[in-house]
């Protein structure tokens, strides 16, 4: 077996930075805590999927050089705690230099290394059960390019069953997108509402306290859905349950 | 025609639309499951089909060639169409040249695109659709919602009121009463019929074959009875050999309503010859264009391999808020997004391959493997090269590519942006934002950006 990396990048992503900051802190911390280094490219900024979903190649192609040339200044493997943020730069950089030869060899080479949170810890460090405990009935929400863009389907919820005292509820059509879609929230709000609208009922009629995703997009919608329902259910990104869980 | 968004709202509003939907598209959607779970090789048989359709799409003229040479040593007749009104045109002129006065015709998308029963009745022909769920729709002089379940849309109720309205009978919502009345009405009719329309689910190369799926039996009777048999098809129908059509029936239907083949299978290779039994005397083809050469061409060429099962209509989670009709044309669901801009052009269809979350959901379910997000992120971009994008929106998105790639540049703009959202949030809340980000907050409320960015914590962190 390959050796089990010692350090990583961490693309911390534009949400988890300017909105959720606490989310890279307690990401940080379990990787530490596997004795994983991490290093924080200090000139990151977004992968470019806002503009790159809009249609704005050459737009997101700019965002798109910069993040590739920095990431490829280091070895290591880059861990994305976002599915959709991933599955940009893994796989939708390939289509936005499918006619820029040296970038798409580039991008191709970055997305080898490139993981998302929970795949990182378990299919490339192993972790099933972190020791963790925690109380609470979470509803897990598996964000779609997690699911259909990264395939991940099994690694949060082995995650999640590792958590002592933590149960998770079962959602009615939980792999149903949540509306969220970047842009689409905004341009097509009314349709991203009303699918806001089913998933929440499903989450609230499974009893769940706590949504636990791995896409802080998902979960800044949901949220904020949950708001303006004056609802007391709370969100989580999953790393922030299992550093709740071993403090 | 209203605008797209206008329409969405419309459908949004009706409580009674959403409900039916979601009903109707998770219950297809888990037969589809259960079934395709009981298909041997499924995986296989999937990229197979997948591969044999863009194989025969890579040369589809010389394909179309093969195709006509076999028809017509059939003895079908064979016309191009290169548009809707150039299709219902011939249909037209084989009508008149046979004599014929009343028409039957079984489901078709293809004349659905074409508008063929209006021109047919503006031509002085009777015309009667004999698929239930069309012939409500014809009733209800509405168009269909989906594309293999025309009424999904409607309540038994809904089906109930317009029976009784249209054709005077007493009102009842009992689905089988109600299919008792319709199969009266149209036995009357497919005896009298002098003309059969039929669409076309996949044209035999090889054989010079026309393939029809149907649960109702109607498109067998539409074929065999009348005097003369027309069948619109589109010309990316085709597929190479029986073998490959046994593959396609064998996920159609799966994907379609989760059964395991379609009730009624017609393989139709002529009218009728000395000796048959039953058959028309005349049976004609037209080949129809309408946009698809188009298509052929171009990044959303992989389209043209759709089988029609409506899978990623059912899987869709637009489709299942608004319904069929907010999308305005023949085509609703994910494949519309992509086929209606796609045969009729960007400029008044830009908004249908907005209307995304790019959530996948189709893609994974499709039988025959299109990448439909790939395909609505091109024609994304499509409209954007052509200029179509608000200004507003374009310059938004040129500034996130100057400043997003400069890190300093960046770190300032969140810097301030964030202090602005800060003054416009109570208690780390903002509800209601100007612009474009009203869009956000008329659905839900948005968390304003914190007062430290992770990198500042990070280097306290690091510091501490
Ligand atoms: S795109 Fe695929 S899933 Fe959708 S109707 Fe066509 S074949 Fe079926």
């Amino acid at each position: 077996m390959k050796e089990k990396p010692r350090k990583v990048q961490l693309f911390h992503t534009c949400i988890v930075n300017e909105v959720y900051p606490e989310v890279g802190i307690s990401v940080a911390t379990i990787l530490e805590r596997l004795g994983v280094e991490v290093e924080v490219p200090t000139s990151q900024t977004c992968c470019g999927q806002p503009a790159f979903n809009a249609g704005f190649h050459d737009d997101a192609r700019k965002v798109a050089r910069h993040t590739v040339d920095l990431l490829l200044k280091s070895g290591d493997p880059v861990l994305i705690p976002s599915g959709s943020c991933c599955d940009m730069i893994s796989h939708q950089y390939h289509m936005l230099f499918e006619n820029d030869a040296e970038y798409l060899k580039k991008s191709h080479e970055l997305s080898e290394r490139c993981y998302e949170f929970s795949q990182f810890l378990v299919d490339v460090l192993g972790i099933t059960d972190l020791g963790a405990r925690i109380n609470a009935k979470v509803a897990y929400h598996p964000s779609c390019h997690l699911l259909r863009g990264l395939g991940v389907r099994t690694q949060p919820k082995t995650l999640l069953e590792g958590v002592g005292h933590l149960e998770c509820a079962t959602v009615k059509d939980q792999e149903e997108c949540c509306g969220f879609g970047g842009m689409f929230s905004v341009k097509n709000s009314g349709i991203s509402g009303g699918m806001l609208e089913n998933k929440l009922k499903n989450i609230q009629a499974s009893g769940a306290n706590t949504i636990v995703s791995c896409d802080m997009g998902c979960l800044m919608h949901l949220e904020g859905g949950l708001k303006r329902r004056g609802s007391d259910i709370n969100v989580k990104h999953i790393s922030q349950i299992l550093a709740e869980g071993l403090s | 025609m209203a605008h797209f968004l206008d329409r969405v709202e419309t459908a949004l509003r009706d409580e009674h639309l959403r409900d039916a939907m979601l009903a109707a598209t998770r219950d297809l959607a888990s037969r589809r499951v259960n079934a395709l779970a009981n298909l041997e090789n499924a995986d296989m048989i999937r990229d197979l089909a997948r591969q044999a359709k863009m194989t025969m799409l890579r040369d589809l003229a010389g394909n179309l060639e093969t195709f006509e040479r076999n028809l017509k040593r059939n003895g079908i007749h064979v016309h191009w169409a290169r548009d809707g009104k150039e299709a219902n045109r011939i249909v037209i002129e084989i009508a008149k040249a046979a004599k014929c006065k009343r028409a039957v015709k079984s489901k078709s998308m293809a004349t659905e695109e074409t508008h063929l029963n209006h021109a047919l009745i503006d031509a002085g022909l009777d015309v009667l659709e004999t698929d239930l769920g069309e012939y409500i729709v014809q009733l209800a002089d509405t168009t269909p919602s989906h594309i293999i379940l025309p009424i999904i849309h409607m309540t038994r109720g809904d089906i109930g009121q317009i029976v009784h309205e249209k054709i005077s009978v007493p009102y009842t919502d009992d689905p089988e009463k109600l299919t008792k009345i319709a199969r009266a009405k149209l036995r009357e009719a497919f005896l009298s019929a002098d003309l059969g329309i039929s669409g076309c689910n996949f044209g035999v190369i090889d054989t010079g074959t026309i393939c029809l799926v149907s649960n109702e039996g109607n498109a067998r009777l539409c074929t065999t009875l009348p005097r003369v048999h027309v069948a619109v098809m589109g010309i990316e129908k085709l597929v190479p050999s029986l073998a490959e059509f046994d593959w396609m029936i064998k996920i159609l239907a799966r994907s379609a309503t989760g059964q395991k083949i379609t009730t009624y299978t017609s393989v139709i290779s002529g009218p009728r010859r000395a000796g048959d039994h039953d058959g028309p005397e005349e049976m004609h083809v037209v080949l129809l264009d309408n946009g698809r050469v188009n298509i052929l061409g171009g990044e959303i060429a992989e389209i043209l391999g759709c089988i029609r099962c409506g899978a990623c209509l059912n899987a869709c989670p637009v489709y299942r808020n608004i319904g069929g009709h907010a999308y305005g044309d023949t085509y609703p669901g994910p494949i519309g997004a992509i086929v209606t801009p796609g045969l009729r052009g960007m400029k008044d269809w830009k908004e249908l391959p907005d209307a995304s979350s790019l959530c996948g959901a189709c893609r994974d379910v499709c039988p025959v493997r299109l990448d439909i997000p790939r395909m609505l992120l091109k024609l994304r971009q499509t409209g954007v090269e052509e200029g179509r994008a608000p200004a507003s929106i374009k310059w938004m998105m040129k500034g996130f590519g100057i400043v997003v790639s400069r890190p300093w540049l960046y770190r300032l703009s969140a810097r301030w942006g964030g202090r602005v959202a800060r003054l416009l949030a109570s208690r780390g809340w903002i509800h209601k934002l100007p612009g474009l980000g009203g869009g956000w907050t008329r659905s839900r409320d948005m968390r304003a950006p914190a007062a430290k960015s992770f990198q500042q914590l990070w280097k306290e962190r690091k510091r501490a």
